[in-house]
């Protein structure tokens, strides 16, 4: 293990030894040393609470360490004292939701650091536009300085951000999560673009969720749990089995699902020649009763725009809807939720809760018609009834229904979120990315109430960015692209390779 | 989530509001021409920009809050007691000087507007309900104080100046009008506006900020001093504005001007500024008061009764700000947010 590595330290971009940080009585951090090369890329990873964005905190400037930390850039010993500090020494952060200003320029928002200036000039639109296309120009990116930035594609949005901190002289990029909204093909733009950066000695430190692509761009990376660093590996030392075994100190076995033969089921929906002008064209497929039906392609294949027109919110020019074995005019999601289809958009699976509420008032949120007496009253009886009923027939450990949800574990939370839904007894439950910038450990147990719910004889419609998630969880898979159906794969049939190689083509 | 050649289709919406807007401008104008010919005349249009001055100024000032991602509908209050102080001032000490008179009520709605500026940044409360109370609060002290007393019998500098004119004409009655120096105030103004949203550093921060607040904390601006700017260039030019209206009036009612909140925010918001901040122009700010002007005009033209006035202002802002939502909600769906529920 290479916790340390032998290096004279004048080598070294970054440098922090011994940095702590205590809120209060809980401890963030604890004594971590860290050290980053001048042109590195280094992955940052950890599950939520691991210590890892009190670190980029510290090295940003947001909050101080406790006494006894020593960070040294370029060889100097520096105090990082607030966010101007870090500017200063060339250290900028490009957060996940890429902090750009929507309503300005390109050009603007890549030479925003000007308008800080102390000298108050007036602003010269032809040498800001000139200035922001000499940026682009060198580093080889071709968008339109004059376009606002809410017209560009995330990805574009992405590297505005990143040319916004070469310009303003970055040494040192920390990339928070930057890939969560990016395609495969633009995950490769990105990546080359880094390495484009890396060649001209700038350090990126990459923080990120998904693993592979940490494995994939960084030199180094180093692993987080409960505050405290666990070591920095060489890439070549780890795989992604490892690394999400370093972070979880859990071995987690994200094995495919067993094989259910479903040939016998029912068939609850059958979709025939849908098309809708712009989203997609001439879609068909069945979905049987108790089926994972994977739906894998890229951020703008039209796999949302088809959820959405199951869901009733996003209306067909032409094609057939039968919910069981009965054409259906399904025009408001209205008429959906009365059929017993259920949407549930991107994070809102774990994030369905109300931490501070009640168990109760948890569980009985999406049925709440059903428990009204006369003038519009909740029934107070009937809403106990229905909770205490769904706390047992589901499991969930707590003393009492009306103790808040915060009071439970994670894996009893996750239950208040399954049994909510099951409450509505729906048929047929689509699921917008729900694994969507989640750890490891969440993952899998979003995965697991995914096949409960299926056991529960629930259909499920599962649309998903990764080949390896449908892979292992769903029953069938159907890869979507530019609109269409392009493939149609039972797991055990085709392999990680073939789906990605399918939706990149 | 749709195909990224959607996000193109929008683009140059500044242009488009002030585009459209003079559209309109044009076509009620010719309808207003057709009903009553006297509508077309410059006697007619120089009237209708001089008696809209007021609103005019305060309606850019409420564009750069807007823009700032604020409201500010205090501005009635700031303006009355920076006019009855300026009032008070000339009456008592019959200073017989417009350039003093006007100097007075600045200093008078920067003061209040920093107020303003200061609750909104430190309390972090939504700036309605802080302007709300200020208007209140200052309005009460002004009535607490006058006593609803109105100012009248200013010195004869005073009354010479509201009737300056830039250049003047004879109509074929005879009768003599000519191009106020209000209006040209006003245009002065507007370019002014103009030049700060968009050559100085300071406007650009106001956009970024009414673009991204925390994007513009995160990238190290001032956000008190920006919004302290931006209140208490709303406060000036209430200030202004007062001058101009206790000009025109000759006379200083303490209760005249609150309560006309909405037509100024409806001007702002009809020339392309958005509730939710980032956008708006002095051009759009302009028009907008202009074809609210002409909608009055046109109104009077046709001998409406005047609480169709009422109704119509009261649809204009209704429209305005629906289009405003609409277009917002529209962009959430262009960048793939679509809401469910």
């Amino acid at each position: 293990m290479s916790q340390k590595i032998e290096e004279t330290p004048k080598k070294f971009y970054l440098v922090l030894q011994n940095v702590s940080k205590r809120y209060g009585g809980v401890v963030a951090l604890e004594g971590v040393d860290f050290t980053i090369f001048p042109g590195e890329v280094h992955g940052l990873v950890g599950e939520n609470g691991s210590g890892k964005s009190t670190l980029v905190k510290i090295i940003t400037g947001v909050v101080r360490p406790e006494k006894g930390a020593e960070i040294e850039v370029n060889g100097q010993k520096v105090e990082i004292n607030n966010p101007f500090d870090a500017f200063r020494l060339g250290i900028h952060v490009v957060h996940q939701d890429l902090s750009l200003f929507p309503n300005l320029s390109v050009a603007e928002n890549i030479l925003s650091h000007r308008y800080l200036e102390k000298t108050q000039k007036l602003i010269n639109w032809r040498d800001l536009k000139a200035e922001a296309t000499r940026v682009m120009d060198r580093l080889g990116v071709d968008i339109d300085p004059e376009t606002e930035v809410n017209h560009l594609s995330v990805a574009d949005q992405q590297l505005v951000a990143i040319l916004r901190a070469i310009a303003s002289e970055a040494r040192l990029i920390i990339l928070d999560e930057p890939t969560s909204s990016l395609t495969r093909r633009e995950v490769n733009r990105l990546f080359a673009f880094i390495h484009e950066l890396q060649a001209r000695n700038i350090s990126f430190l990459f923080i990120s969720h998904r693993l592979d692509e940490v494995l994939e761009i960084s030199e180094r990376v180093t692993v987080f749990r409960d505050g405290k660093k666990i070591g920095t590996f060489q890439q070549k030392e780890l795989d992604k089995k490892r690394l999400s075994f370093l972070m979880t100190g859990k071995e987690i076995s994200s094995r495919p699902s067993s094989v259910r033969d479903l040939s016998q089921k029912e068939e609850i929906m059958r979709v025939e020649n849908l098309t809708k002008k712009g989203h997609y064209e001439k879609v068909s497929f069945s979905l049987y009763q108790g089926e994972i039906l994977g739906l894998i392609g890229p951020r703008g294949s039209g796999r949302t725009e088809l959820a959405l027109t199951i869901f009733g919110l996003n209306p067909p020019d032409e094609g057939k809807i039968y919910f069981e074995g009965q054409s259906q005019m399904i025009d408001s999601n209205q008429v959906a939720i009365n059929l017993g289809i259920g949407y549930v958009p991107e994070n809102r699976l774990i994030q369905g809760l109300v931490l501070d509420h009640s168990v109760e008032d948890n569980l009985v949120i999406t049925v709440l018609c059903q428990i009204i007496k006369g003038m519009g009253l909740v029934d107070l009886q009937k809403k106990k009834a229905v909770a205490e009923k769904a706390v047992q027939e589901f499991n969930i450990k707590t003393e009492s229904v009306e103790l808040p949800v915060k009071t439970l574990s994670g894996g009893n939370q996750q239950k208040v979120v399954l049994a909510k839904w099951i409450l509505t007894s729906p048929r047929l439950l689509i699921l917008d990315t729900p694994t969507h910038g989640v750890d490891v450990a969440a993952k899998e147990s979003i995965y697991q109430s995914i096949r409960e719910l299926s056991q529960r004889n629930l259909s499920l419609i599962f649309i998903s960015d990764e080949e390896i998630e449908v892979l292992n969880n769903c029953d069938r898979i159907l890869v979507m692209k530019n609109g269409q159906i392009v493939g149609e794969f039972f797991p055990s049939e085709t392999s990680e390779e073939e789906l990605r190689k399918i939706i990149l083509q | 989530m749709i195909g990224r050649e959607a996000y193109l289709v929008n683009k140059k919406i500044f242009q488009q509001t002030e585009f459209y807007l003079g559209i309109i401008i044009v076509a009620l104008s010719f309808f207003l021409t057709l009903i009553n010919p006297k509508f077309l005349t410059l006697e007619n249009w120089f009237d209708m920009l001089r008696s809209n001055t007021f609103l005019g100024i305060l309606a850019l000032g409420e564009l750069v809050v807007l823009i700032s991602g604020g409201i500010d509908v205090s501005f009635t209050a700031t303006a009355t007691i920076a006019q009855y102080i300026m009032g008070l001032i000339i009456t008592t000490y019959y200073i017989d000087n417009v350039l003093v008179a006007f100097l007075i009520p600045i200093p008078i709605g920067i003061a209040l507007g920093a107020i303003n500026g200061v609750l909104v940044y430190y309390t972090k409360v939504h700036p309605v309900i802080i302007t709300i109370s200020t208007l209140n609060a200052f309005f009460g002290f002004l009535m607490f104080f006058s006593g609803g007393k109105w100012i009248y019998n200013f010195p004869p500098s005073f009354r010479s100046f509201s009737r300056l004119q830039v250049f003047s004409l004879v109509n074929a009655r005879g009768v003599q009008y000519g191009f106020s120096i209000f209006i040209l105030l006003w245009i002065i103004l507007a370019i002014f506006t103009w030049m700060i949203l968009k050559y100085f550093p300071i406007g650009r921060k106001i956009y970024a900020v009414g673009g991204n607040l925390e994007a513009a904390r995160r990238a190290g601006f001032n956000i008190f001093r920006i919004q302290l700017f931006v209140y208490c260039f709303m406060g000036a030019l209430a200030g202004l504005a007062s001058f101009v209206n206790a000009s025109l009036n000759q006379m200083i009612q303490p209760n005249s001007l609150v309560g006309g909140e909405l037509d100024i925010l409806a001007a702002a918001i009809l020339g392309g500024a958005s509730v939710f901040g980032g956008s708006g122009s002095a051009g759009g700010a302009f028009l907008g008061v202009l074809l609210i002007a002409i909608i009055k005009n046109g109104l009077i033209l046709m001998k409406a009764s005047a609480y169709w006035h009422e109704v119509i202002m009261g649809a204009i802002i209704v429209a305005a700000a629906g289009i405003s939502a609409y277009q917002q909600k529209a962009k959430a769906k262009r960048e793939g947010e679509i809401l469910v529920q």
